[in-house]
């Protein structure tokens, strides 16, 4: 009963608050909202919803291959609703495992790169002195590379550590270890600045002064003071590592074509463009495009939501 | 100014020096310099031996060192891949990506720019929203999936454009060109407007932002009150003073652009540097990596540089003042 009334009241705070004003009151976000929940509930649910299982190779049979969707041509057969690559899987089941494995790949590298920059992040401002100035100057040298460039060199570098048939089985680590390592810095340096802020505050003198230790304040007291910022960076990250796990997988560096994620699919597709099968790469293209512009325009409300300034 | 000029100058190089670290050990410690140069049969007394030769057994700074020397003059070993001088590999496939990276961004300056200023000086007219509305969209679609639709529209189903390689070249000296046969001006188009079309939306968003922010400063309504023309007041007195976030990123997206080549020019054929980058990171080739590490580190540098002193031309308020410019866009 009491965690009910307590939930009750969370929900009522979070009814009344200006955040789901602003949100209840844009179309576009509103609408970008329904898209990427409905893209990951379908993603998630790929097991059950799924017609067909396209990367079980006692499923597939050559015969079927390279139907057409079925709405733009009479060759078409509703079991493969939009239609079917050279070896004969189903476009549509392709897309929805592969949807949910760009979604996690997404997910996990962002949240890595979050806890790497929060952590450097907290330590540089609130430690400052040396292990300042060498973290800020690595994320500055970083900073000088776009990100896909870093995550490049990670993923080659890890290459030539291990051997290929390895490389495959740890691929999805690896991608998420590279985007994750490529976008750390963001995060640190906006969390630096706010603990700089913070650390003269009278709150965190008072937990020193109690004799708290510095990882307990840090974690408990500062950082919860600098979650709003990185709330918004890691909602536009999350756009942002989705293209480029879907580049690097497109690239032929990324996950393997026996485990697709949206970015192998267009790279298999885009082998057979020329004969003219465009559906094989335009569906999980669409897919990729709907699914970052969703997410991007979630995270620019995000971001104005939480500016003050904005109000 | 010349102090804000020698500190950018000292940042600069401190920034080459961790670069060419990095490179350092990925050419040194990563995969085995031996293994690339000798056969399966080679005994351990051997290769002792070329070790030593080669300085590979001294101590590590010397050899980063002598990395650093070779590297100044273009000397970066043999490929793992084909066994060929990676400087000379380097060389035969950069002007490929320069005169790609020069088009793209000629293309995203004089059609983002443009754009810019138009949705910005008539922010609700409805073909200022639509054209906002597209660049979202533009910003959202990962690069080569963009260059895939235009091969699918252009290449495979109009027949108007190639789909892959860079045409008829020219040889001039050691550079080959695109510019001097019709087949290599229309091999450019569909790469160049794949790779620039991010940094079109981009540009186009900033100068808007920045033009809806000038037109409400006073000066602008004391050039209208004094009668001046329209087109003086938006470009003379509106334009220039967008210019200094402008340059920032221009000069930041050309090395972006330079990066992203890396996927245009898989998805074209196109025989750049980034092709050979990307296969090198397929075959771990880690001479081929370390090299162009140091030369995008090299380029990024130079191009940093040259914003910073850009700065000085463009804004008059920054050559009085002792200190460095007050970063824009930070």
């Amino acid at each position: 009963m009491a965690t009910q009334s307590a939930l009750g009241g969370w929900l009522h705070r979070f009814t009344d608050s200006d955040v789901w004003w602003s949100f209840k009151s844009s179309p576009m976000t509103v609408t970008a909202a329904a898209a990427t929940f409905f893209i990951v509930a379908v993603a998630f649910l790929s097991p059950v919803l799924a017609p067909h299982t396209p990367f079980d190779p006692a499923t597939l049979s050559l015969s079927d291959g390279l139907k057409p969707p079925v709405l733009v041509s009479p060759d078409g057969d509703w079991t493969f609703p939009l239609g079917t690559d050279d070896q004969g899987r189903d476009v549509l089941s392709s897309i929805m495992y592969g949807t949910r494995l760009s979604l996690v790949v997404g997910f996990a590298s962002v949240v890595v790169a979050m806890v790497l920059g929060i952590a450097l992040g907290l330590v540089s401002g609130y430690i400052g002195g040396v292990t300042d100035a060498v973290i800020m100057r690595i994320a500055d040298v970083q900073l000088t590379f776009p990100a896909i460039l870093v995550a490049l060199l990670i993923d080659g570098v890890v290459r030539g550590i291990i051997s290929v048939q390895r490389h495959d089985e740890i691929a999805i680590f690896v991608i998420v270890g590279a985007i994750g390592l490529s976008f750390w810095v963001q995060y640190a340096r906006t969390v630096r600045g706010s603990v700089l802020v913070e650390k003269n505050k009278e709150y965190v003198q008072a937990a020193r002064v109690i004799g708290l230790s510095p990882a307990l304040i840090m974690v408990r007291h500062v950082l919860p003071n600098v979650t709003g910022p990185v709330l918004v960076i890691a909602t536009i990250n999350l756009g942002l590592a989705i293209i480029t796990e879907a580049t690097l997988s497109f690239l032929g560096v990324g996950l393997p074509s026996t485990e697709p994620s949206l970015g192998t699919l267009i790279r298999l597709g885009n082998e057979v463009l020329q004969s003219g099968d465009w559906w094989i790469t335009v569906f999980p293209g669409a897919t990729l495009a709907a699914l970052v512009l969703a997410v991007n325009l979630l995270g620019d409300w995000l971001r104005d939501a939480l500016n003050p300034k904005l109000r | 100014m010349i102090a804000f000029i020698l500190r950018r100058l000292l940042q600069s190089i401190a920034v080459l020096l961790a670069v060419g670290l990095v490179a350092f050990s990925l050419f040194r410690y990563v995969g085995d310099p031996i293994n690339a140069m000798v056969g399966q049969d080679t005994t351990m007394e051997q290769r002792e031996e070329l070790r030593t030769k080669l300085g590979l057994n001294d101590p590590a700074p010397i050899q980063f060192l002598r990395f650093l020397s070779n590297a100044a003059r273009g000397n970066f070993g043999l490929s793992y891949r084909t066994s060929e001088p990676v400087g000379r590999l380097i060389v035969e496939r950069m002007p490929a990506t320069l005169e790609l990276s020069f088009c793209a961004a000629l293309f995203a300056l004089f059609v983002g720019v443009p754009m810019g200023v138009y949705t910005g000086l008539y922010p609700k007219h409805w073909s200022s929203r639509l054209l906002q509305a597209v660049s979202l969209i533009g910003i959202s679609l990962p690069t080569f999936l963009i260059g895939i639709l235009l091969i699918l529209v252009f290449a495979v189903y109009l027949h108007w454009l190639p789909s892959f390689g860079r045409g008829q070249t020219v040889q001039i000296g050691w550079w080959t060109t695109n510019f001097l046969t019709i087949s290599g001006l229309k091999a450019l188009i569909l790469p160049s407007i794949t790779l620039g079309l991010f940094q079109l939306t981009l540009l186009m968003r900033l100068v808007r932002s920045e033009m809806l922010e000038v037109m409400r400063t006073d000066y602008i309504k004391f050039a209208r009150a004094r009668g001046l023309t329209n087109r003086a007041i938006n470009f003379g007195h509106a334009l220039k003073n967008t210019l200094v976030p402008v340059i920032t990123v221009t000069g930041l997206q050309l090395g972006a652009l330079i990066a992203f080549a890396i996927v245009t020019e898989t998805v074209f054929a196109w025989p750049g540097v980034g092709q050979l980058f990307i296969q090198s990171v397929q075959f771990s080739d880690i001479p081929v990596m370390a090299a162009y590490l140091l030369l995008i580190g090299l380029l990024f540098v130079l191009i940093n540089l040259t914003v910073d002193l850009l700065y000085f031309a463009v804004d008059p308020r920054l050559r009085s003042q002792t200190g460095g410019p007050r970063m824009a866009g930070h």
